[in-house]
């Protein structure tokens, strides 16, 4: 039976006919055409797919389409604003945090719901935040340097730069 | 990807929830869908229907009653348990367990009722709703029930709740008197989950040596336990290191501890007392403090 679902991703409303087994990050890559959302491992491990879901950092893997409706969804294509990039995606390029890509996404979202409430993070705290984002080249370290230098640049702009994952509550 | 296909529907009230879950033996209903959503990906759940529960915001909050009991809806997510101010002033092994479930991603999702109701042995939240002496209500056909959560926890994926009903909240009492309470946990380190955690409540005397202890081990067993032994040699003692020491080497005495590749079940067993060592020293510093 399908059902008829309303969510807003990066700003803008869709009404989508979905049947309940649809997941959302396949409402996002296959209904919506929004690719940059990855599908790593399709079992709540590497965190490739992760989205923010009224302002929260979700593996979309691991969430109904279905639960989503009424929902307010960011995935990487909102972060750049007027095609300027976020502080996380230049920080990510600045620090040759990626090499093959396919995990970034994914971490840039899990950074933004992390860095957007914890301004001045130790590099314990910025490792602990991101367990849940595999990456298979990087060894990690840049990417750690780039949350820490993206950090820099937030609390430098902040209050200027409207938050991204600003909680939802529903 | 799910291939099995399910009704699905998002009720607004408990009542109709249980009402839509007694209308066939195999719906399910699903909260964070943390853990269902991946046994049915793997085919090991397929349910014909899902009630879905997040219209439910009665079941989100979390709220203090006039005796000081501290009340957590079903649906509160591990992330919200973990930063909240009451949760971390009141039952700290609490907040403390509810931050080391999973990751940022699993906490944002995951709720402690649907932890509770799953009961992965190696769940973090059931240790300290045992050392807590929490009590699990469930809502039914029949009504209302309470549940101690010394007799909820059966086996692996096995409880006191029946398949219709739901739980509505876990009911923490507030520790009473001069009390201290720690959860420490040795996560797997690929999946994240417990293989050994802990959870210690103390309180003292006026002396400042031990009156009672409740102490909840989760990760060893098939069900989490508390660990009665460990508690009774814990109390009446002054509480200083040798004590602790002491009690804590008890706190595996009589379980059928799992073994797998993580662990087997000697270095299991030998976990549980080392971590309980560290959740008791912990609590009693908390109540000394
Ligand atoms: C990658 C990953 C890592 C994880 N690591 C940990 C960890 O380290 N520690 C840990 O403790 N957990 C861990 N979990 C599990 C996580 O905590 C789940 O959130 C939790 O076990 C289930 O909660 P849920 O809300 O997601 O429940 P769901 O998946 O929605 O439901 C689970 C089961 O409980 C039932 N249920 C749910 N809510 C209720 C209710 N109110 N009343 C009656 N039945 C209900 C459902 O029908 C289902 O059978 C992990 C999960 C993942 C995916
Ligand atoms: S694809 Fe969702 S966690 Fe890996
Ligand atoms: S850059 Fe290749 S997986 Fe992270």
């Amino acid at each position: 039976m399908g059902h008829t679902v309303t969510l807003t991703v990066n700003g803008t409303s869709y009404t989508r006919e979905i049947e309940p087994t649809l997941l959302l990050v396949e409402l996002l890559r296959e209904t919506l055409s929004l690719t940059g959302t990855h599908v790593g491992c399709d079992t709540s491990q590497c965190g490739a797919c992760t989205v923010l879901v009224d302002g929260r950092a979700t593996k979309a893997c691991t969430m109904l389409a279905v639960q989503a409706d009424g929902a307010t969804v960011i995935t990487v294509e909102g972060l750049a604003k007027n095609s300027e990039m976020h502080p996380i995606q230049r920080a990510f390029a600045k620090e040759h945090a990626l090499q093959c890509g396919f995990c970034t996404p994914g971490l840039m979202i899990t950074a933004v719901d992390f860095l957007e409430r914890n301004a001045s993070p130790s590099d314990a705290e910025i490792r602990h935040a991101i367990e849940g984002n595999l990456c298979r080249c990087t060894g990690y370290h840049n990417i750690v340097n780039a949350i820490r230098s993206a950090s820099a640049e937030m609390r430098q702009t902040a209050g200027v730069r409207p938050k991204v994952a600003a909680e939802v509550n529903r | 990807m799910i291939t099995h296909p399910f009704t699905y529907q998002a009720p607004s009230t408990l009542e109709e929830a249980v009402e839509e879950l007694g209308r066939s033996g195999d719906s399910k209903v699903i909260a964070g869908g943390h853990s269902l959503l991946p046994l049915m990906k793997l085919g090991l759940a397929q349910p014909e229907a899902l009630i879905d529960l997040r219209r439910i915001a009665s079941l989100r909050a979390i709220r203090t009653e006039s005796d000081g009991t501290i009340v957590i809806g079903a649906l509160t997510t591990h992330r919200d348990i973990a930063h909240d101010p009451i949760v971390r002033a009141k039952l700290p092994a609490l907040a403390e367990a509810a931050g080391a479930v999973g990751d940022l991603q699993v906490r944002a999702r995951g709720t402690i009722g649907g932890s509770i109701a799953h009961a992965d042995p190696a769940a973090d939240e059931p240790a300290p709703a045992l050392a807590y002496d929490a009590t699990i209500r469930a809502v039914g056909p029949k009504g209302r029930r309470d549940i101690r959560a010394s007799d909820y926890f059966k086996g692996t994926f096995e409880t006191a709740l029946a398949d219709d009903e739901i739980i509505a909240e876990v009911r923490f009492p507030a520790p009473a008197g001069r009390s201290g309470s720690a959860y420490e946990k040795f996560a797997h380190p690929a999946s994240g989950f417990a293989i050994t955690g802990v959870a210690a409540l103390v309180t003292l005397k006026a002396d400042g040596g031990i009156e009672r202890a409740a102490i909840g081990v989760t990760g060893a067993a098939a069900a989490a336990y508390r660990a009665t032994a460990a508690e009774k040699a814990l109390a009446g003692t002054n509480g200083d290191a040798k004590a602790i020491a002491a009690a804590a080497a008890k706190a595996s005495d009589g379980i059928a501890a799992l073994s797998d590749l993580a662990a087997s079940s000697d270095y299991r067993k030998h976990l549980v007392t080392v971590f309980a060592k560290r959740a008791i020293l912990r609590a009693v510093t908390r109540a000394r403090a």
